[in-house]
């Protein structure tokens, strides 16, 4: 029902940051949940949920169906707001954050071009010419450049996550949230996918948190993997290993291991 | 799409039409049809040409259409509003759906008897006709398009940012619009059935008046005419609605390959 939810405009304001910057030894931070917790009824999905990240991390959020995991990433996009705790957003060098959000269905919008869809993510950033050119600059980076003036509805599955990848990026976000993006998407294009986001992320050095439901996936692309389970974060394993990284090394099939052990054992 | 294929696809529609009326033709010069009961395509032809010439027919067509269109703009602006505002708040849909609905039980041709004693045959009466029943296609349709919008795509709009004004421009009404030009072509059609049956029965001007004219003077070239024109006035507002549809439809995959 979308009159509903067109009444509620975003009403979750994010906390000013600490007069202080916050610096950690890693850096900047880029976002904290502190003993954050959500309710729906009286169902309890997340109970205290403590997660600093700092500035330019890659986090993966891994866990069962239900476990929360969307529900978390929403509480950071600000688009649901948590029942208790509190959710520190890092300071922009302009004094805001802007944290963007890939959903695991493409989204785009039918009725607008390609290169139209990409502008969406710079609403308020940049418009006309400027708001163009800067989409089918991010558009030759996801590899669609000659598509920009078609519907979306010719696309293949993977080519719409593209564009809505670059529809998240075009605005430079300081935090890219990704809700399991990669899910619907056959295994080679899947992998193809994290190689462009991985490329990308390296490039732009924003924070990311990647919700997936594939281990694998979570170590190739993470700096950090966060288990939830629960509504706890049961398992946070760092993983310092060198990029770019081969799929099915020891080191990231060690981590693989540690991580199946704690959903399932 | 090449000019044969587009005769072929557009001119095979005619073809049925084309050999009705040549059979017709053939059976009233042969006596078969009695002129009484309907007259050969040329005497209509006749007809049509004198009323031509005498400047009658472009007057009563300029009439009819005149009415058709104002009251289409009445009624089809209160209800796209309506639909608007009952799609958009939840305030608005509880206070006056359940109304309409009521109201649009009620057959709007069964109001003839009050909107006479009302209007006499004014023009009001016409109008107040037409308007009310091209109203209920447009809200109901349009009430259902915006419901029917994506929510997904809805709460994309508001995480990019997009302010109420953006997202109803951009999300929204382009969301909608398929349903929007579904009302429209059946208010159309119900525009000119409300507007024939009111000129039928009072007026005194018009292709309804024309054809009741006609009928007293037992002129029935008159009247065939009067149905002929009504139906080709039907199809070309038909025709314009889905030229319109086209054009702003164009991403939609049921004209992509048109
Ligand atoms: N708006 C809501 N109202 C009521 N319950 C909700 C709402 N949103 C989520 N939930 C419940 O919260 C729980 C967690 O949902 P969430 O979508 O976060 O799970 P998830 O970890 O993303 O699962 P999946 O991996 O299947 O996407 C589920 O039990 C779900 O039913
Ligand atoms: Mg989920």
């Amino acid at each position: 029902m979308p009159a509903a939810s067109l009444t509620a405009v975003r009403s979750f304001v994010t906390t000013p940051a600490p007069a202080r910057p916050a610096i950690s030894v890693e850096g900047r931070r880029a976002f904290a949940f502190k003993g954050v917790e959500k309710r729906f009824g009286d169902k309890t999905v997340l109970d205290g949920i403590d997660l600093d990240v700092p500035v330019g991390q890659f986090v993966a959020v891994i866990g069962k169906s239900g476990c929360g995991k969307s529900t978390l990433l929403r509480l950071l996009a600000g688009l649901d707001r948590p029942t208790s705790g509190s959710l520190t957003l890092g300071a922009e060098e302009e004094g805001h954050s802007r944290t963007r959000f890939m959903f695991q269905e493409p989204r785009l919008l039918p009725w607008a071009s390609v290169v139209k869809n990409v502008e969406v993510g710079l609403t308020g950033l940049a418009s006309g010419t400027q708001a163009r050119q800067r989409a089918l600059d991010i558009l030759g980076k996801v590899g669609l450049a000659d598509r920009a003036d078609e519907w979306p509805s010719v696309l293949s599955g993977g080519q719409k996550q593209r564009v809505a990848l670059a529809r998240a990026l075009v605005g430079h976000p300081q935090v890219l949230a990704l809700d399991e993006p990669l899910g619907a998407l056959d295994a080679l294009t899947r992998i193809e996918m994290q190689q462009l986001l991985e490329r990308i992320w390296i490039a732009q050095k924003f924070t990311a948190v990647l919700v997936t439901h594939d281990v694998a996936e979570a170590v190739a692309l993470a700096d950090r993997v966060v288990v939830i389970s629960d509504g706890r974060i049961a398992l946070d394993l760092d993983v310092p290993v060198e990029r770019p990284r081969r799929r099915g090394s020891a080191e990231l099939a060690r981590r693989e291991g540690r991580i199946l052990d704690q959903l399932f054992g | 799409m090449s000019f044969s294929t587009h005769l072929r696809r557009n001119g095979i529609g005619w073809l049925l039409p084309v050999l009705v009326l040549a059979g017709w033709e053939v059976a009233s010069r042969a006596g078969v049809m009695p002129a009484n009961v309907l007259p050969a395509p040329s005497a209509v032809a006749e007809a049509f040409w004198r009323l031509t010439l005498s400047g009658e027919l472009i007057r009563n067509i300029g009439v009819s259409t005149a009415r058709a269109l104002a009251g289409f703009a009445v009624g089809g602006s209160i209800g796209f509003a309506l639909g608007l505002a009952n799609g958009l708040s939840t305030l608005s849909r509880g206070l006056t759906d359940t109304t309409l609905q009521m109201i649009r039980n009620i057959p709007h041709l069964a109001l003839i008897p009050l909107v006479i004693l009302w209007f006499g045959i004014d023009e009001e009466a016409k109008l107040f006709l037409v308007a009310l029943g091209v109203f209920f296609p447009i809200y109901v349709n349009t009430l259902l398009g915006i419901q029917s919008v994506d929510p997904q795509l809805v709460e994309m709009g508001r995480v990019y940012g997009m302010d109420r004004r953006a997202l109803f421009f951009r999300v929204i009404l382009p969301g909608a619009l398929p349903a929007i030009f579904v009302g429209l072509r059946y208010a159309l059609g119900i525009m000119w059935l409300t507007l024939i049956v009111a000129e039928t029965i009072s007026a005194s001007s018009g292709l309804g008046y024309m054809a009741m004219q006609a009928r007293e003077f037992l002129l029935i070239d008159v009247v065939v005419l009067s149905i002929l024109i009504y139906a080709l006035l039907g199809k070309l507002a038909d025709s314009l609605a889905r030229l319109l549809e086209r054009l702003s439809l164009g991403w939609h995959p049921a004209f992509q390959n048109g």
